[in-house]
C-alpha cells in the first residue's frame, strides 16, 4: 500500500461531503405510500388522477348496478321505470333459461345431476393433494362423458347391427393380438402359428372379397356373401384359439394381457348396452338445450377430445417417420391456419357434402366435431412445446432400457412433458371456453346465444335489456376463466421445481 | 474387418426376424397411414361428387363472374348490386385488410401504453392495468363485439338527435390559467424537492395541487372567463354511425405526397449522416426531431405554396339521414374497438414480459456506465426486449386477423361475411371455403415466414 498522493486540484475533495439526512419513511404504509405513490411530483399526480379515474368506474359500476338498478317486477314496467340502471328483474326472469336453454322443464333434474357429479369428480382432481388421481381422470374422460350422453339426450339410442358387429369386429381384432402382446411378436410367430396364420388368412380373404362378386348364401335369418362369412368364421377362430393359448400359457405377461382385453371388451360391450338401454328417460333432442349447459358441453368435449387427440399429433410432428411427421403437420397447421368461425361453416356447410346419402348428422354434433379438430390442433402444439422441453437423455434412457417407443413415450417422456405444460394446457382450455360463444353464429343457442335471442322477447325489451344481459354473460364468462387462469398460476408455482434451474 | 467378425455381423442382422427391423415396421405403419388417409379421401371425394349432382351445383369458379345482387354496408371499392360474386368477395377481402390493418395498429399503440402501465412503481398506474388486462382477457371477444355493437353503438341517437361534438379550443380565461398552474406546477415541484423525507407532506402536495387547479378552474369559469369553449367540429355520433369531416383531396394536392416522399429520403440521409458523425467525432445531432420535422413540415409548407388545395366535406343533416362527410358505420368501428381493445390486453403482456426478461443486471451496467433512464431504456433494454417480443407478436397480429372474422356476427361485410352470403346464394360451398383458407393461410404462412427470418437474424451470437 503506497500512500495516497496529495491532491492540488480543485475537483478533488478534501473534506468530507456534509452528512444527508436520514432517510424518512423506508418501512411500513408511510414507506409503501411514498415508495409507490408519490415518489415524485410527476408519480404524484399521476396517482391522484388514476385514483380518480378508478373511482369514477367504480361509481358508475355501482351507481348503475346497484343504486338505480331495477330489482324486481314481472315484465318490462319494471326496468323502463329507471333507464339508467340495470334490469335485473330480466335477468332473473330468464335466469332459468339462461342456464338450462328450452330444456324441458320437468327434466332439469338431469342437468342438475350432470353438474353434481362433474363437480364431485372434477374438484379431488383439481387438489394435487388428494390420492386416486388416474382412477378419477379415467372417470373424467371415459365414464363421465358417457353418463352425460345418457343423461342430457336420455338414451335409449337404437344402435344398429353394424355398429355392433364393428365393435365386435375390433373386440376380435384385439383379440388375435392377445398373444403377441403378451410375449412380443417374435415368440408369439414361434410359439402360437396356428391362431395368427387363421387370421392372415383371413385378412387376405377379406382383401380379396372386394374384388370378386360376392356369392350370396342364406344362414337362417340373413344372407350373407359366401367369402365374407368363411372370413368371418376364420377370424373367430383365430380369436378363439388366441385367448385359449394365451390363457392356458399363464405366467405374469398372458394374465395381465388377458385382463386388460376382458376389460376393454366388457367395456366396449357395457358402453354399447348402456347407449342401447331405455332407462325411461324422455327423449330431450339436441335443439332444446341451451344457455350455459351447451357452453359447458361444447368445451368440455373440446376439451375430452383434444386432449388424446393433441397428444397423438403431437408425437406425429415429432415422429421419425416422413410420412406421419408430413400428415400431422399439414393437419395442425391447416386448422391453426383458419379461424374457428371458418371451421364451423365448414362443419354446417362441408360435413354434409362429405356424409353418403340419407346419413345426417345432428347440429351440434358437427359443431362439437369441428370444434374439437380445432382444439386439438391447439393443444398438439401446447404438447409439442412440452416434448420439445424433455432433455435428449430421458428418450435415450428410454431406449436404453429396451423399451418400445409406445411404452418409453407413455412412461418416461409423456409424464413429464405433460406436467411441465399444465399451464399451456389450461391457457388452451380458456381459448377453447371463450370460443364456444361462436357456435352462436351458426345458430346453436350458447350461453351468449341464448341471451342474444332473449331481446327479441317484447315483455321485457327496455333499453336496459341489452347491457343487463350482456353484462351478466359476461360475468358469467368472466368467472369460469378468471378462475381458470388462477388455477394455471397455481400449477405453476407448484410445479415450479425440477428442472427449472 | 476380419472376416470372423464379418460372419459373427452377417448372423446378427440374420438373427433379427423381418417384422422387429424397425426400417420395415416404419414402412409399414406408413404405408397403412397413407392408405387409410387415402381411402377417407377417396370416400369423401365420391360422395361429395354425388351430393353435388344431386343437388345440380356445378364445382368450378365460375359462378364468380355472375351478378351478385345483393348489396353490401361498407365498401372500399365500387360496388353494387349489379356487381359480380367475384367482385363481392374482393369488397369483403378489402374489409378484412382495412378492419385488420386499423386494428393491429391501435392494438399495438394500447397494448405498449398499457404493458409499460403495467411495469409502473406507481401502484394505482400498475393496477389500472392490471386491472384492465384481467377483464378484457376473460371476456370472449365475440361478447365484447356485441356489448360494443348492440349495447353502446346502437342505442345512440338517430341522425335527428345526435349531438354535435365539439372541439376543445382555449379561450380567454386560458391567459389566466396557464400563469395559475405555472405556480401551482412550481410550488409542487419545489415542495418535492424540499421534503424528500416527509410522505404525509408530499401526499398534501399533490392533493393541494390538483384543488387549486379545480378551484382556478371553476373561479375563472364563475368570473365569465371561460378557460376553453368548445368549437362545434362537424363530428355527430348516431345510431348510423360517426360522422366526420371528410378530406376533398382537389387538384394540386399531389404535391403533399411528392413533399412527403422527398422528405422521408431527406430525413433517411440525415440520420445516416449524423450518426457516421456521432461515429468520426462523438457529436451528436437531433435527427429525430429533423427527421420528424422535416416529415410533417415539408408536405405541409408545400401545400401552402400550391394554395392550400384541400377541401373539407362536413357531414350534413338532411332528412332523416347525414348526407356527405366520412363515416365510420357502428359494424366497424364495434368490430375495430372490440378487436384493437382485447389484442391489446394480450400484447401488454407480452410487452412486460418481454421487458422484464431483460436481465437487470443489463439496467444496472448502463447507469453504471452513466447512462440515464431514457437512455437505458432506448438502448440497452428494448432492443433486447424486443427480440422477445416480436414473434409472440407477430402471432398476436396473425391472431386479430383471424378474430376479425367475427364480423360476420354484427354484419360487417368482411371475407368471411360476404363470402358466406355468396355460398348461401349460390351454393358452392367447396370454393367458398377454398378461397377463405387460401387467404387466412397464406396470411398466417407468410406471418410464420417472417417469425421464423426475423428469429434466425435476432438470434443471439454466442460463441
Amino acid at each position: 500500500m503506497v500512500d495516497m498522493p496529495r491532491h492540488d486540484r480543485g475537483w478533488v475533495r478534501t473534506s468530507d461531503a456534509p452528512d444527508k439526512p436520514a432517510p424518512g419513511n423506508v418501512a411500513g404504509p408511510m414507506g409503501w405510500i411514498s415508495d409507490n405513490l408519490v415518489p415524485t411530483w410527476w408519480h404524484g399526480l399521476l396517482s391522484i388522477a388514476g385514483f380518480l379515474f378508478l373511482a369514477w368506474v367504480a361509481w358508475g359500476v355501482i351507481e348503475w348496478g346497484i343504486l338505480k338498478a331495477a330489482w324486481t317486477g314481472e315484465d318490462r314496467e319494471a326496468c323502463m321505470a329507471s333507464v339508467e340502471g340495470a334490469c335485473w328483474a330480466y335477468v332473473g326472469a330468464k335466469f332459468h333459461q339462461f342456464m338450462y336453454g328450452f330444456y324441458p322443464f320437468s327434466q332439469r333434474w338431469r342437468v342438475d345431476i350432470v353438474y353434481v357429479i362433474g363437480l364431485a369428480a372434477l374438484v379431488p382432481m383439481l387438489i394435487p393433494s388428494l390420492p386416486y388421481k388416474r382412477e378419477n381422470a379415467l372417470f373424467l374422460l371415459i365414464v363421465y362423458p358417457l353418463i352425460v350422453l345418457i343423461l342430457l339426450t336420455g338414451g335409449d339410442f337404437d344402435i344398429s347391427l353394424a355398429v355392433f358387429m364393428f365393435v365386435a369386429t375390433l373386440v376380435g381384432i384385439a383379440a388375435v393380438a392377445l398373444p403377441i402382446a403378451s410375449q412380443g411378436i417374435e415368440a408369439a410367430v414361434r410359439n402360437d402359428r396356428l391362431p395368427l396364420m387363421l387370421a392372415a388368412g383371413g385378412l387376405v380373404l377379406w382383401v380379396v372379397s372386394w374384388f370378386v362378386p360376392p356369392m350370396w348364401i342364406s344362414i337362417g335369418f340373413t344372407t350373407v356373401p359366401v367369402l365374407r362369412l368363411v372370413v368371418f368364421v376364420l377370424f373367430a377362430a383365430a380369436a378363439a384359439l388366441s385367448i385359449a393359448v394365451t390363457a392356458s400359457r399363464g405366467g405374469p405377461g398372458s394374465r395381465s394381457a388377458i385382463a386388460s382385453w376382458v376389460i376393454v371388451a366388457v367395456a366396449a360391450f357395457a358402453t354399447l348396452g348402456l347407449l342401447s338401454v331405455d332407462f325411461g328417460l324422455s327423449t330431450v333432442r339436441t335443439d332444446q338445450w341451451g344457455g350455459l349447459m351447451v357452453t359447458l358441453v361444447v368445451a368440455i368435449t373440446g376439451i375430452v377430445v383434444s386432449l388424446p387427440l393433441g397428444i397423438l399429433l403431437a408425437l406425429g410432428r415429432r415422429s421419425d417417420m416422413p410420412i406421419v411427421r408430413l400428415l400431422s403437420v399439414i393437419f395442425i397447421e391447416i386448422w391453426r391456419g383458419v379461424p374457428l368461425i371458418t371451421v364451423l361453416f365448414m362443419s354446417s356447410v362441408m360435413l354434409p357434402l362429405f356424409l353418403p346419402e340419407g346419413v345426417t348428422f345432428d347440429k351440434l354434433l358437427r359443431a362439437l366435431i369441428g370444434v374439437a379438430l380445432f382444439a386439438s390442433a391447439y393443444m398438439a402444439e401446447v404438447i409439442r412445446g412440452g416434448l420439445q422441453a424433455i432433455p435428449k437423455g430421458q428418450y435415450e434412457a428410454a431406449s436404453a432400457l429396451g423399451l418400445s417407443y409406445w411404452r418409453s413415450m407413455l412412461l418416461i417422456v409423456l409424464p413429464q412433458a405433460l406436467k411441465i405444460v399444465i399451464p399451456g394446457i389450461v391457457n388452451t382450455f380458456i381459448g377453447l371456453f371463450k370460443d364456444t360463444t361462436l357456435v352462436s353464429i351458426i345458430g346453436i343457442f350458447d350461453l351468449l346465444g341464448i341471451v342474444n335471442a332473449s331481446f327479441a322477447d317484447p315483455n321485457w325489451a327496455s333499453p336496459q335489456t341489452a347491457p343487463t344481459g350482456y353484462f351478466f354473460a359476461a360475468l358469467v364468462f368472466w368467472i369460469f376463466c378468471f378462475a381458470m387462469s388462477r388455477y394455471s398460476i397455481f400449477m405453476e408455482d407448484r410445479l415450479h421445481t425440477g428442472h427449472k434451474r | 474387418m476380419t472376416a470372423a467378425a464379418e460372419r459373427q455381423a452377417r448372423q446378427d442382422r440374420q438373427r433379427v426376424a423381418f417384422f422387429n427391423d424397425p426400417r420395415v415396421r416404419s414402412a409399414v405403419v406408413q404405408a397403412a397411414l397413407l392408405a387409410a388417409v387415402a381411402w377417407c379421401a377417396w370416400i369423401i371425394i365420391g360422395n361429395t361428387i354425388q351430393n353435388l349432382q344431386r343437388s345440380n351445383i356445378a364445382s368450378g369458379f365460375d359462378f364468380i363472374d355472375t351478378t351478385a345482387g345483393f348489396s353490401l354496408s361498407f365498401t372500399l371499392i365500387p360496388y353494387s348490386e349489379t356487381s359480380s360474386y367475384g367482385r363481392a368477395i374482393m369488397v369483403g377481402f378489402l374489409n378484412t385488410l382495412l378492419v385488420a390493418s386499423t386494428g393491429i395498429f391501435a392494438a399495438t399503440m394500447l397494448g405498449f401504453l398499457i404493458g409499460i402501465m403495467r411495469l409502473s412503481r406507481n401502484w394505482v398506474i400498475s393496477t389500472i392495468a392490471t386491472i384492465y388486462i384481467e377483464f378484457v382477457r376473460n371476456i370472449p371477444l365475440l361478447l365484447q363485439i356485441f356489448i360494443w355493437y348492440t349495447a353502446v353503438l346502437k342505442p345512440l341517437p338517430g341522425p335527428r338527435e345526435a349531438p354535435e361534438l365539439g372541439l376543445p379550443y382555449p379561450s380567454w380565461g386560458m391567459a389566466l390559467f396557464l400563469p395559475l398552474l405555472a405556480i401551482g406546477v412550481y410550488v409542487l415541484i419545489r415542495g418535492y424537492r424540499m421534503l424528500p423525507n416527509s410522505t404525509g407532506a408530499r401526499v398534501v402536495l399533490s392533493l393541494g395541487f390538483v384543488l387549486w387547479l379545480v378551484m382556478m378552474w371553476f373561479l375563472l369559469n364563475g368570473l365569465g372567463l371561460s378557460v376553453v369553449e368548445f368549437v362545434p367540429m362537424g363530428m355527430y355520433l348516431s345510431n348510423r354511425g360517426i360522422l366526420i369531416p371528410e378530406p376533398i383531396f382537389e387538384a394540386g394536392s399531389q404535391v403533399a405526397l411528392f413533399a412527403f416522399l422527398i422528405a422521408l429520403v431527406g430525413a433517411w440521409l440525415v440520420r445516416r449522416w449524423a450518426i457516421k458523425r456521432q461515429f468520426d467525432t462523438g457529436q451528436q445531432f437531433p435527427h429525430v426531431l429533423t427527421g420528424l420535422g422535416l416529415i410533417v413540415g415539408l408536405p405541409l409548407l408545400a401545400l401552402l405554396l400550391a394554395g392550400w388545395p384541400i377541401g373539407v366535406e362536413m357531414p350534413e343533416l338532411r332528412g332523416f339521414n347525414f348526407v356527405g362527410g366520412a363515416n365510420l358505420v357502428p359494424e366497424f368501428t364495434a368490430l375495430f374497438l372490440a378487436l384493437s381493445i382485447y389484442t391489446a390486453a394480450f400484447i401488454a403482456e407480452i410487452v412486460r414480459a418481454g421487458i422484464q426478461a431483460v436481465s437487470h443486471g443489463q439496467t444496472e451496467a448502463a447507469y453504471a456506465l452513466g447512462f440515464r433512464r431514457g437512455l437505458t431504456l432506448r438502448l440497452v433494454v428494448i432492443p433486447q426486449a424486443l427480440r422477445i417480443i416480436i414473434p409472440p407478436l407477430a402471432s398476436q397480429f396473425l391472431n386479430l386477423t383471424k378474430n376479425s372474422s367475427l364480423a360476420v356476427a354484427i354484419g360487417y361485410p368482411d371475407l368471411v361475411a360476404a363470402g358466406g352470403t355468396v355460398l348461401n346464394q349460390t351454393g358452392q360451398a367447396i370454393e367458398i371455403v377454398m378461397i377463405w383458407m387460401t387467404v387466412y393461410l397464406s396470411l398466417s404462412l407468410l406471418t410464420s415466414a417472417f417469425m421464423n427470418w426475423y428469429n434466425s437474424r435476432m438470434r443471439l451470437v454466442e460463441r
